[in-house]
């Protein structure tokens, strides 16, 4: 179907493209499920929409409403979108260390925007969320890293795409933040193909939040539920620069970095346990907003310098 | 004592019958942690499993166990352990075998991602 009613319907059915050419063996593919395509240029419109529609169906979101959620981005553009077409307001609280193009993109979609200290991380968005949400009961607090509505909508949606895409899927492989991705995918891929290997990739965050005083500031989404998972690998910037780098040069995508992660866990994945089989890693958004990163242009060390102090995911 | 970490981690286990060398490895603390390790960044210790390195860790400096073990004498909850990258939880847990020139990371567990 090319012909739409509403934007918000154009959202999902990315498409899948084979990047073999980064496989470490020979009898291993490799399908890349390009999120960036999303109208929003992300996954997280999908859980926009998701929360959005079951928050409206519970009677939870009224028009004029408006919602608050803590982002460092994509989650907060996604939002942006239906909050405009679906008539609510919409308030975020961003890290003050993200790329200047994240802030760009929530304003002029009419995002209200507040800044948490960037040495706190996401960890600190959530808190600074949460006690807003508490002392003004006005705020429709979506919380997607407890909302089953995240999951959902990969569940329902990322899920089986991916295996009507490409029904001989061995091994899937995403990045780690709310879990929402890969607990929706790895739930329906389990349940449909229950030998499929289900595989995390996360940033180092807890070497990058600098205002962590103790452990017990420590935090656990909800919604993660570790059974879901068969192998978790820690990707560092370098990697994920390579990652992002091998994907412009060798594939012709331009991926944001988190990509580059994402293709980083895949490639040790399958050179660790894998010599023939078919991976699918899932690109979460495209390259733009990052460009001022210098992910592409600038010196890798010097990027890699930068991505300890900004949030590169 | 390794007893401790074995609840929550949910392995039993067994003490090495290998008796082979002692295997040096490097464990990378993060900066939360650094307090109760001297300051340093980056230790070598000796243990053919994780688990032999938790205890030769906590041997070393015994300010660190209750930020490795929580309340409940299993693994803190919100620590992540991960030899060359990938975590153990979803390798062979405490009883991961370990080579000469591996490396130990632990991290404390945050909200992380572009979310
Ligand atoms: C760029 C990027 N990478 C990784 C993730 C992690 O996805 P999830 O929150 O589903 O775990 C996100 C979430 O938006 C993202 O935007």
């Amino acid at each position: 179907m090319t012909r739409y009613d509403s934007i918000l319907d154009t959202i999902g059915n990315t498409p899948l493209v084979d990047i073999s050419q980064l496989s470490p063996m020979p009898g291993v593919k490799i399908f890349a499920k390009l999120e960036g395509q999303n109208p929003g240029g992300s996954s997280k419109d999908r859980i926009a929409l998701k929360m959005v529609q079951l928050a409206e169906q519970a009677e939870e979101l009224r028009a004029g409403d408006t919602i608050l959620e803590p982002s460092s981005g994509n989650t907060g553009i996604g939002l942006a979108l239906v909050a405009k077409l679906r008539g609510y307001k919409l308030r975020i609280i961003l890290p003050e260390n993200v790329s200047v193009e994240r802030r760009q993109l929530l304003e002029i979609f009419g995002a209200e925007v507040t800044l948490s200290p960037g040495e706190e991380g996401s960890n600190g968005a959530i808190r600074m969320a949460e006690t807003i949400a508490a002392q003004d009961s006005s705020y429709r607090f979506l919380f997607q890293y407890g909302n089953p509505a995240n999951p959902l909508a990969h569940y329902e949606g990322t899920g089986p795409e991916i295996l009507k895409d490409c029904p001989e899927i061995d091994v899937f492989c995403a990045g780690l933040g709310t879990s929402g991705t890969l607990m929706g995918v790895g739930r329906y891929l389990k349940e449909h193909k229950p030998e499929v290997k289900i595989v995390a990739v996360e940033p180092p965050a807890g070497e990058l939040v600098q205002g962590l005083r103790n452990l017990d500031d420590g935090f656990i989404p909800p919604i993660f539920d570790g059974d879901v998972l068969d192998g978790k690998t820690v990707a560092r910037p370098r990697e994920s620069i390579e990652g992002t780098r091998r994907l412009l040069n060798e594939c012709g995508i331009f991926a944001g970095v988190s990509s580059g992660a994402a293709v980083y866990g895949a490639t040790r994945y399958i050179a660790r346990t894998m010599t023939e089989g078919t991976v699918v890693v899932l690109l979460p958004d495209g390259g733009w907003k990052y460009l001022s990163s210098g992910a592409w242009t600038d010196d890798l060390d010097t990027v890699v310098e930068l991505a300890t102090r900004i949030n590169y995911w | 004592m390794l007893t401790d970490l074995v609840g929550v981690i949910g392995c039993v286990f067994a003490p090495a019958v290998k008796r082979g060398n002692p295997v040096a490895v490097d464990v990378k603390i993060p900066t939360v942690l650094r307090a109760q390790a001297d300051g340093q960044a980056s230790v070598s210790v000796d243990g053919e499993t994780v688990g032999q390195v938790f205890d030769s860790l906590i041997a070393k400096f015994p300010g660190i166990k209750p930020n490795l073990i929580g309340d409940d004498g299993g693994m803190h909850k919100f620590v992540n352990v991960y030899v060359n990258d990938d975590d153990i939880r979803y390798l062979e847990k405490l009883e991961t075998k370990l080579e000469a020139g591996d490396t130990v990371t632990i991290l404390p567990a945050v909200a992380g991602g572009a979310i």
